[in-house]
């Protein structure tokens, strides 16, 4: 009873094309789930259908029991699913404590107040989380300056304000320099674990996926060919298959998603 | 029968005159993301030069032909001229520069006209061979209105056969669809855009050269026919050729069938058709998704609170201010309480367009719902000032509310379009319904209450509503609600991922702002004791814009600068004989070399002033 999101029979077509095929899993209280597979799986698709930016063709998501399969993406945020975008998606002319203090004001169903300072709202709050992913000194920055790492970290802050039981997080650490990658991974992981936030992300940087994931799924051509721990995925004869096949190709991936 | 087809035939003719105008701003739309204020004035040039040639030459059918292309011609190489100088400058600038950079172009040519052709309306000739009448089914058609009706669907297939056949086509085509994708291929882009915007000019001097004979040419043409071009255009689908062909057929035939039933609606209806197809179709009947931006901007800097020394500064300003009729003269106070109202519509405006992000090209609406609501209560309904000034504000929010729900649908150039149809549809109303609205008479003797008839006590009255109304909205950007407009104009992605309903905020904000901008209409009408439909049309919709981007658009002291100095120039301007070149160069000078307005010019003079300091102390 420790399920926190099931997920069953997810299909998705586009046209004539099969984004997600009879896509089915399971994840547990705290577990940080990777999803992995190569251009064009169904990863994103995949998001999109458990957080309701996408309707799926047939089958269901259950978020601690609740369908969430025709809500509305902001209401789905509200049950306690938070995400984080491939491209970053920010506040660009608010300060980085603001764009955290406007999750917070929005968590607060603040967000028709017309009289309150914005800026003095839920401030401490705001500045906790920042310190939870070690942007403190940079929360009078404005936003359209920062890193692009630091903005990682800043949607992270944000996706973290309304307590989620759940964070989608697709392609995490694209565009980030690989020492990047291996620093955000290991915060998000110990944030997960000190949260007991269940994760599920998706990555092209096979060290990040075997370093951090406790479990793998595998998609391809939107289906799900193999499922299991980093080195029974590794192991996997399919999986090699799709990657054309070994431990190499891995690499490439890494030097194919990083340039 | 045949007088149905009559009207078929003429509304058909209207088609093809409509067509010509609106192709070449949908082509130069569709290249250049540029929304042309400055087209209806080709147009109108086009035709005092076809008038001006025709008449010389005076050289039979060859001669009026000849006249016509000619003049076309010329229109094309000023266009050349415009776009070498003025717009290559602002290819980059967010929509609203642009659009108010050619809305000065369009000043510059009213004035130019005038100090040419004179402002005496001119009967143009009529064309050799084409000056008769067929009888067809019994009724009589002109024959100049057949050749319209074959010009029409010509011109299109010259736009067709030039798009597909030729290098040049196909790269405009490829513009319209991707600019990324040209810039890409290498292509020389100052080029292709001069040619299109040649291409654009040419066909709108062809359109107003074609007019003559079916039209008493006038300095009125250009604002008469841009709002309808606008309209062809967005129905169709912005960088559409064929769509404007469809839109224009659409609105002419329509319009030709329903004044039949209902003469007045004329003048409502494209925007009407306009509303109801953008509601249907975001991008219009041929448009293609993400056609509705211009350049993106740069972000904007964070808010800041205001700190001590500034509230101080402040607070003795307002003293200064309030103190202020007891020491100038009565002209001035009656002065000053125009500017009030001026700076309180354009800090709403501003606060829909700079913290909302919703750029309105209508903003008047709502100013002129206010007055009219204000005058028809107190005329007609006997409500007494001071709940008329509390409801007709609540009466501008319930038509913001109304027209918001539209609006708040469709973003960018299309948003910006369906806010003037809004206007234009309420101006039409004001203007036709004589009874209720005294139509071009307007509504006279609205007066303040007695005790308020003074211009001293009017002055403190508009001072505690106009301050009032702009203390409300500054404390509005500062507070969740403004911030969480700012959020969904920055990134909508990101605010419907934190659980916000951006499309109900930005409703809300819309209607916000509409009430206020209906409160300082309130005011206006009660200081001028009249209103009239120009309270509620595009120049008054434009006068804001302006004001807007003078202060400068980035900041929140930028409408209240920007208001107060627009009152000032305007009111020392307007009493020259030439008053609209000089204010279309302001304007021009404002976008070229200040974009950032007056707040901007300030801000960096301060940072630099800190900085010299900073090295004197080092
Ligand atoms: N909105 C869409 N319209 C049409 N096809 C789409 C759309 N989104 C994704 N696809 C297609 O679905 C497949 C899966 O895409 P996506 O979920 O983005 O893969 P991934 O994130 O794994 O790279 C791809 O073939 C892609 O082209
Ligand atoms: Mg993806």
């Amino acid at each position: 009873m420790n399920t926190v999101l099931e997920a069953r029979n997810l299909s998705k077509a586009f046209g004539g094309i099969q984004a997600v095929d009879d896509f089915s899993f399971d994840l547990r209280r705290g577990e940080f789930l990777a999803l992995i597979g190569p251009n064009g799986a169904g990863k994103t698709t995949c998001f999109n259908m458990l957080n309701g930016y996408l309707k799926p063709d047939r089958g269901s998501v259950r978020l601690q029991g609740k369908e969430l399969v025709g809500i509305r993406p902001r209401k789905i945020w509200r049950m306690g699913v938070g995400r984080t975008f491939q491209i970053t998606e920010t506040f660009l002319s608010m300060t980085v404590l603001e764009n955290v203090q406007m999750a917070l004001i929005s968590y607060h169903r603040r967000c028709f107040d017309l009289f309150s300072r914005a800026t003095r709202l839920y401030r401490d709050r705001a500045e906790q989380l920042l310190e939870l992913v070690s942007m403190q000194e940079h929360a009078s920055r404005a936003c359209s300056e920062l890193a692009y790492g630091d903005l990682k970290r800043l949607e992270l802050a944000i996706a973290l304000a309304h307590d989620p039981v759940l964070l989608l997080m697709d392609e995490p650490t694209a565009g980030m320099a690989p020492s990047e990658r291996v620093a955000l991974m290991a915060l998000t992981a110990e944030i997960v674990a000190r949260q007991q936030v269940s994760v599920v992300f998706t990555e092209h940087d096979m060290d990040v996926v075997f370093a951090h994931a406790h479990r793998i799924l595998v998609l391809n051509r939107g289906e799900l060919i193999a499922e299991g721990t980093g080195s029974e995925i590794r192991e996997n004869p399919m999986v090699q298959e799709v990657y054309l096949g070994g431990g190499a190709v891995f690499e490439a991936e890494n030097e194919a998603a990083s340039a | 029968m045949g007088f149905y087809f009559a009207q078929l035939l003429t509304g058909l003719a209207n088609a093809s005159s409509l067509f010509l105008i609106a192709s070449g701003l949908s082509i130069i739309f569709g290249v250049t993301r540029i929304v042309n204020f400055a087209h209806g004035s080709l147009y109108m040039v086009g035709a005092y030069l076809a008038y001006t040639l025709v008449s010389a030459m005076d050289l039979g059918a060859f001669g009026f032909w000849l006249g016509v292309l000619v003049a076309a011609a010329i229109v094309g190489l000023i266009g050349l001229l415009i776009e070498m100088t003025i717009l290559r400058r602002i290819y980059h600038a967010p929509e609203l520069f642009q659009l108010v950079a050619t809305f000065g172009v369009l000043l510059i040519f009213q004035d130019a006209t005038l100090a040419i052709w004179g402002a005496q309306d001119l009967l143009g000739p009529r064309a050799p061979g084409l000056d008769g009448a067929l009888r067809i089914m019994g009724e009589p058609i002109p024959e100049y209105d057949l050749a319209l009706i074959a010009i029409g669907p010509l011109v299109l297939l010259g736009i067709w056969l030039l798009f597909r056949k030729t290098r040049w086509g196909v790269l405009v085509r490829a513009a319209t669809q991707d600019r990324e994708m040209v810039a890409a291929l290498g292509v020389n882009q100052a080029w292709l855009f001069s040619a299109t915007f040649v291409l654009g000019a040419f066909l709108a001097g062809l359109g107003g050269a074609l007019q003559i004979p079916r039209e008493t040419v006038s300095l009125q043409m250009d604002l008469s026919v841009i709002g309808e071009a606008f309209v062809i255009v967005v129905i169709g689908g912005m960088g559409s050729v064929t769509g404007a062909y469809v839109a224009a057929v659409l609105i002419s035939v329509l319009n030709a069938f329903a004044i039949l039933i209902f003469p007045q609606v004329s003048i409502v209806l494209p925007f009407i058709v306009m509303a109801i197809v953008l509601t249907l179709r975001p991008h219009g009947l041929f448009g293609a998704a993400g056609s509705e931006h211009g350049a993106p901007t740069e972000p904007e800097q964070p808010l800041r609170l205001m700190g001590e020394k500034g509230m101080m500064i402040l607070f003795a300003a307002m003293a200064v201010f309030a103190l202020s009729p007891v020491i100038v003269g009565d002209f001035t106070t009656v002065l000053l309480v125009d500017v009030m109202v001026a700076t309180l519509f354009a800090v709403s405006l501003h606060f829909m367009m700079g913290i909302g992000g919703m750029v309105s090209f209508g903003h008047a609406a709502y100013f002129g719902i206010g007055a009219y609501a204000a005058a028809m209560m107190v005329k007609q309904l006997g409500i007494g000032m001071l709940p008329t000034i509390f409801l007709a504000p609540a009466v501008a929010g319930a038509g913001a509310l109304f027209f918001g729900w539209f609006c708040v649908r469709l973003s960018g150039v299309y948003l910006a379009m369906l806010t003037l149809a809004a206007a234009q549809i309420l101006w039409g109303i004001t203007f036709q319904w004589q009874q209720f609205t005294g139509g071009d008479d307007g509504i006279v003797g609205v007066w303040p209450a007695g005790w308020a008839s003074s211009d001293k006590v009017y002055f403190y009255l508009a001072f505690v509503c106009c301050i009032g109304g702009i203390w409300f909205l500054r404390r509005a950007a500062h507070s969740p609600f403004g911030y969480t407009l700012r959020g969904i104009r920055d990134s909508r992605t990101r605010a419907e991922a934190i659980g916000v309903d951006s499309r109900f905020h930005q409703w809300m904000g819309f209607t916000l702002a509409g009430a206020v901008a209906g409160l300082a209409g309130t005011i206006f009408a009660f200081s001028k004791g009249s209103v009239f439909p120009d309270s509620l049309g595009i120049a008054q919709s434009i006068d804001g814009l302006i004001m807007v981007l003078l202060g400068g658009i980035h900041a929140l002291a930028g409408p209240i600068l920007g208001a107060g100095v627009f009152v000032m120039i305007e009111d020392w301007v307007t009493r020259l004989a030439y008053w609209r070149v000089i204010f279309g160069i302001i304007i021009l000078v404002v976008v070229l070399l200040a974009p950032d307005g007056i707040a901007g010019g300030i801000n960096r003079l301060f940072a630099r002033i800190r900085a010299v300091r900073k090295g004197g102390t080092a």
